[in-house]
């Protein structure tokens, strides 16, 4: 079984207009120390690109064991309005959690 | 003179939120102030375009039945309201209040509005300004624009709370301003004073969403369980003259406060957690600890702020055309495949008709519609096509649903449960306007 995101953190989006930005808060310390190595803005991308042209940035907030991602370039409808059904993108949290880390859980 | 500490509810979190949880802070946390936030980014240019229909309209469509419910509570309990339920006319909203107050009742009820950040002829007059989003110039949009409303800070708040009036409506206010114009006029603090302004905003940012940090849009059964969520109570904050800030909430109210639920809400909508601009200053937040301080209290500290920028920001409505959309379902053995030929069917009537859409989307609700579609995924029991079209072109828009419909005698087997419909598009851009363009002001609506 692969770890994924949900096993570490829990997400929450918001709408940033033409961008969406997931936090991704770790449980514990281990959690956070293994998201900041494994989860990078290339690993998040890559679970995007069916959705978004990107860029993705990464911020860190090691005090609250947390990190903010914001996806720039939502597809779909233009700048400022979609045609999508999830049009504040709120739903994309729940992707977040779905993404497969690197190494194997451990048993 | 100044207090010691203030205690502030937050009683909704968008336009349309529940109110019973309000009525509970206003009763039971001991709360000086209760804040109603009540503007998502369109809510002004869509209210602009109801005021268009009916000038005594144009705030809050909920304003009167809340108002009836939560005034009386506050009255009973000395409880003062911040409130941006005026959306594109606190005037009238103001006058619907005091109204309400009489009937209820209430004597010598007196509204504080806060005016100015209507700022449509303003925009209007300086074509060149650049839009952040694009980059145009505010010239292409200008025979669109529903409504340019700029972003008021605490500062407006507090000149409307300095009147003594019992209620405070605005229209645009920044969401944490809402909560710090109390902070500014109990606690004494100079509208300079960045040393307390950060852990303002931080209050005012965890607590402007109401139910989103006791325990709403948190729940996830199993992992992340609330208890009660169909009793969820709304946030109070109590704030220290000293900058000392702690989130909790009613003992009996469902939901929790805890260092989770404020850590989601602190991020909820920040793009660069370093710099979270507000018009009142630029927050900090990597500093910032939560630090569980009781049962549902959670103590927030380290907050910093920076000196504010030179500009407001300012939101700009247009309409930019219709989206269209006809959606129906199919269920049973081979549902996903129906619904696929029939959305390809309703995409190659459109063309044979000549109908051409900006964007056509069609999609199946149960695989694709939320995250596109991924491989890996298990085929559902049943599905919804939904299409849905944008263009310039009322007509147009409306044809997609028709097409929609036909796939009942003209579709595949077993297509139930058609809907149909047609929304004008408020696009929204932003502009930013130097602060001494804008000019605020309080004026006074008294008993009715």
């Amino acid at each position: 079984m692969k770890l994924t995101v949900r096993d570490l953190a829990h997400c929450r989006a918001g709408d940033k207009g033409h961008a969406v930005n997931i936090s991704v808060i770790a449980y514990d310390s281990a959690g956070y120390d293994r998201l900041a190595r494994e989860l990078t803005e290339e690993r998040v991308m890559a679970a995007f690109t069916a959705l978004a042209d990107g860029p993705v940035t990464r911020y860190d907030l090691p005090k609250v064991k947390a990190f903010n991602f914001v996806i720039e370039h939502l597809r779909g409808g233009g700048v400022t309005a979609t045609a999508a059904l999830d049009i504040h993108g709120k739903s994309l949290s729940s992707l977040m959690l779905t993404i497969a880390l690197p190494g194997n859980e451990p048993s | 003179m100044a207090k010691s500490s203030v205690r502030i509810g937050a009683g909704a979190g968008f336009a349309g939120d529940r109110w019973e949880p309000a009525i509970e802070l206003i009763e039971r946390a001991g709360i000086d102030y209760i804040v109603f936030e009540c503007l998502a980014e369109r809510t002004i240019a869509r209210e602009t375009l109801t005021r268009r229909q009916n000038p005594s309209a144009g705030y809050n469509p909920r304003l009167e039945n809340r108002m009836a419910e939560v005034l009386p509570a506050c009255a009973r309990h000395g409880v003062r309201l911040v409130t941006s339920q005026g959306a594109a006319n606190p005037l009238g909203a103001a006058r619907k209040t005091c109204e309400i107050a009489s009937a209820a009742g209430i004597q010598d009820l007196r509204c504080a509005v806060l005016l100015g950040d209507d700022v449509t002829e303003l925009v209007s007059a300086q074509p060149d300004l650049r839009l952040l989003e694009t980059g145009d110039p505010v010239e292409s949009i200008v025979p669109r624009i529903a409504a340019a409303n700029a972003y008021l800070g605490a500062d407006g708040v507090r000149d409307a709370l300095t009147t003594g009036a019992q209620v405070v409506m605005t229209g645009r206010v920044a969401d944490p301003s809402l909560f710090i114009g109390p902070m500014l006029h109990e606690l004494g603090w100079s509208y300079d004073n960045y040393g307390v302004l950060g852990q303002a905003s931080a209050a005012g940012h965890l607590l402007e969403c109401a139910g989103q940090v006791t325990g709403g849009y948190f729940a996830d059964p199993g992992v992340k369980d609330v208890r009660a969520l169909a009793r969820l109570g709304f946030p109070f904050a109590e704030i220290g003259a000293d900058g000392t800030v702690v989130i909790g909430k009613v003992e009996e109210a469902g939901g929790r406060v805890d260092v989770q639920t404020c850590t989601e809400q602190l991020i909820y909508e920040v793009h660069d957690p370093t710099a979270y601009v507000t018009p009142d200053c630029v927050l900090d937040m990597t500093g910032i600890s939560l630090r569980a301080s009781g049962r549902d209290r959670v103590a927030i500290e380290g907050a910093v702020a920076r000196p504010r920028t030179p500009t407001y920001k300012v939101s700009i409505g247009y309409l930019d055309g219709y989206l269209g959309e006809g959606q129906l379902s199919y269920g049973g053995p081979n549902a996903v495949a129906r619904a696929r030929l029939a959305g390809e069917v309703v995409r190659e009537r459109l063309k044979q008709r000549g109908l051409h859409y900006d964007e056509l989307r069609v999609e199946l609700i149960g695989i694709d519609s939320l995250h596109g579609s991924a491989d890996n995924r298990p085929e559902p029991y049943e599905v919804r096509l939904r299409v849905v079209g944008r263009t310039p072109n009322r007509r147009a828009a409306e044809e997609i649903g028709w097409e929609v419909e036909t796939l009942y005698t003209n579709g595949p087997s077993g297509g139930a449960g058609d809907l149909r419909q047609v929304r004008e598009v408020l696009a929204v851009q932003s502009v930013l306007l130097p602060r001494e363009l804008v000019k605020t002001r309080v004026e006074m609506v008294g008993p009715l």
